[in-house]
């Protein structure tokens, strides 16, 4: 008996100063995003033990507030998700720029992100990755298909898809000529319009194939032909024309919708020190550089393009013109109160016949 | 005395770490999420008591309209899950030796082995537009544009068939074992018709199993995610999925937990029902 307490204590004892010894980081992102070869590269240099876990904006949200900001050192949601959020939950903690090595970074987005994760005078957020959600067409079969308006356009009947989600509420009303986000500050203009706009989607139902509802199946129903004309992400499109040249990423005509996704310090994170390393370490222009090369997603690093593969750029020419790049429509900050609009928007448009 | 102390000492060492995971990990969630449900945000960002979220399903024909049609399909799915697998069951059971029968429930078992993602998208394979079914059928010249299969109501409860009609199998198949050979011998001297036999003899003596086997396919059915979402059309909204996005789009949690334990109630409401109206009890069914 008098043994096994001694070996039992001994292997407590053991297993608790193993864990003191090595510092951890906690993170929680996007698939791609912390790429296994840079973790071990963080891990050589610092001695800090690395652990991802792959998540996306809801879910990021929802295990947040479960443990009230705790259980990571870091998590990457989308810019415009952060304030109403933070507003009522609390679970991250201001940026300290200072710690921060702005100087490689791209300075009016480091700007454009501080000001749209602002609460109470205090920035939320640093922005890393940049992409934006447009179309994905199949030129062979439809030629023609240039803007949001195709997704309901007869012509592709049972040959479209789209993804169920907020964006698609928001580039409909792009494509109905209206600007959605000019309506942020009135509540009930909005409700108004996303009602145009329930009517229109439920209107355009007949024509839909199916919505796609992850990064997988939204490439599933292009590549195997089941659709040819659906919303998607560029880094999507452009990795599908690799596989099939017919198919590529198109900056719809009433504008491409912008997101940016950034760096946030939940509010009881363990290891901040750790997590401003592991900022500054992946945003060196080669580390940014690498992930944009791995997953096509544009970087928030200053000097990253010094780094960057030739068919990268190609992809991003092929798709954007001078003019779909000024004409990209950035997520602004989503006020409180109005996804509940959207869900209920949304959920009705799925019901419907 | 001394034998019943130490009884004792390890009855409550077996029973301490069943009952802190039955507390710790189920009661006090459900009691949380209870009492969470019972709760709205008022005008000034307060959380108060309110019967609002309950108020809510009824009101909005949406929610309660996606509950009947989620508990329709359910039903549905649990009759033809029955009407499938009753043969199945029979066979297994009356007609073909142990030997071969036990090889034969467990080529039945190898799906559940996989998971039921990557049989969901197993099914994506076969039923696509330019999937294997498709693509045998054009090349044999039976039909020369690609059926529709995928994404409708169809693939939808193949899915969900395929993914609990084995949970009706096998308590079907326990009590037909108990079932003596005799009894049907008899009824067949006796002059009864086969359909006589089936219907008098064969399905009230298995009806204990099978009323268990479609509680269990039922609650499956109707507490299930991934084939509705991903196999169904774009009109098969299920009931978890508006639980889903209460919690993760709309953040709305305590209207997701109201939402939760109408599942819980309606659903139970439901077998209670097909209980009485079969005659069964629970814990005839459950033994």
């Amino acid at each position: 008996m008098f043994m096994k307490k001694v070996l039992l204590g001994a292997i407590v004892v053991a297993l608790s100063s193993s864990a003191m010894a090595k510092e951890t980081l906690k993170i929680i992102t996007w698939k791609g995003y912390a790429p296994k070869a840079l973790v071990k590269q963080f891990e050589k240099e610092t001695g800090i033990d690395v652990q991802v876990t792959y998540s996306n904006n809801e879910e990021m949200v929802a295990k947040l507030r479960a443990t009230r900001g705790a259980g990571f050192d870091l998590a990457q949601p989308s810019q415009d998700r952060i304030t109403a959020v933070q507003k009522k939950h609390h679970i991250y903690q201001p940026i300290d720029y200072s710690k921060v090595n702005t100087d490689q970074l791209i300075t009016s987005m480091v700007d454009a992100v501080k000001k749209n994760t602002n609460v109470d005078g205090k920035g939320y957020g640093v922005p890393h990755v940049y992409g934006t959600t447009g179309m994905i067409v199949n030129k062979k079969n439809a030629p023609d298909a240039k803007d949001w308006s195709d997704l309901w356009n007869p012509k592709y009947k049972g040959k479209i898809s789209y993804r169920l989600k907020r964006p698609i509420l928001i580039a409909t009303a792009f494509g109905m000529g209206e600007d959605p986000f000019a309506l942020y500050g009135d509540k009930a203009a909005y409700q108004k319009l996303i009602d145009k706009v329930e009517k229109k989607l439920i209107e355009a139902k007949p024509l839909v194939k199916n919505y796609w509802t992850s990064g997988d199946t939204q490439v599933e129903i292009i590549k195997s032909g089941d659709a040819d004309v659906i919303s998607g992400w560029d880094a999507k499109g452009w990795s599908v024309h690799k596989i099939n040249p017919d198919i590529d990423f198109i900056a719809p005509k009433s504008g491409a919708l912008g997101w940016i996704d950034t760096f946030a310090i939940p509010a009881k994170a363990k290891n901040v020190e750790g997590a401003y390393k592991w900022i500054n370490f992946i945003m060196k222009p080669k580390n940014a550089a690498m992930i944009t090369n791995a997953s096509n997603y544009g970087t928030a690093s200053k000097d990253a393009s010094n780094f960057l593969n030739e068919d990268i750029k190609a992809d991003f020419e092929r798709s954007f013109s001078k003019e779909d790049i000024d004409n990209i429509k950035w997520h602004p900050p989503v006020p409180d109160g109005f996804e509940s609009i959207e869900a209920k928007a949304l959920d009705r448009i799925k019901a419907a016949k | 005395m001394e034998n019943k102390k130490s009884f004792n000492v390890t009855f409550y060492l077996l029973i301490v770490p069943v009952l802190l995971w039955l507390v710790l990990l189920i009661v006090l969630p459900h009691i949380d999420l209870l009492v969470s449900s019972f709760k709205i945000e008022n005008d000034n960002g307060d959380m108060v008591f309110s019967l609002d979220n309950y108020i809510a399903f009824f009101k909005h024909k949406i929610y309660w309209l996606t509950f009947v049609k989620t508990a329709a399909y359910a039903i549905g799915v649990t009759i033809l899950a029955f009407v499938i697998t009753f043969p199945i069951a029979f066979y297994l059971t009356k007609v073909i030796s142990k030997k071969n029968a036990a090889f034969l429930v467990l080529l039945l078992l190898i799906p559940l082995w996989v998971g039921e993602l990557v049989t969901v998208y197993g099914w994506m394979v076969l039923l696509g537009d330019h999937g294997i079914i498709n693509h045998f059928l054009m090349t044999l010249g039976i039909i020369d544009k690609p059926l529709n299969m995928l994404y409708t109501n169809f693939s939808m409860i193949i899915g969900l068939l395929y993914m609990s009609m084995l949970f009706m199998v096998v308590p079907v198949m326990s009590t037909l074992e108990s079932l003596d050979d005799s009894l049907i011998e008899a009824a067949s001297d006796l002059g009864a018709s086969k359909w006589a036999i089936f219907t008098r003899i064969i399905i009230p003596y298995s009806m204990p199993g099978i009323v268990s086997g479609a509680i269990i396919v039922f609650m499956l059915v109707i507490g299930d995610y991934l084939a509705p979402n991903i196999l169904g059309g774009k009109s098969s909204l299920w009931f978890t999925e508006q639980i889903y996005n209460e919690f993760l789009s709309t953040f709305n949690w305590n209207e997701g937990a109201a939402f939760g334990f109408l599942l819980l109630m309606l659903s139970s409401g439901i077998i209670w029902l097909a209980l009485k109206l079969s005659g069964q009890k629970l814990e005839k069914v459950g033994s």
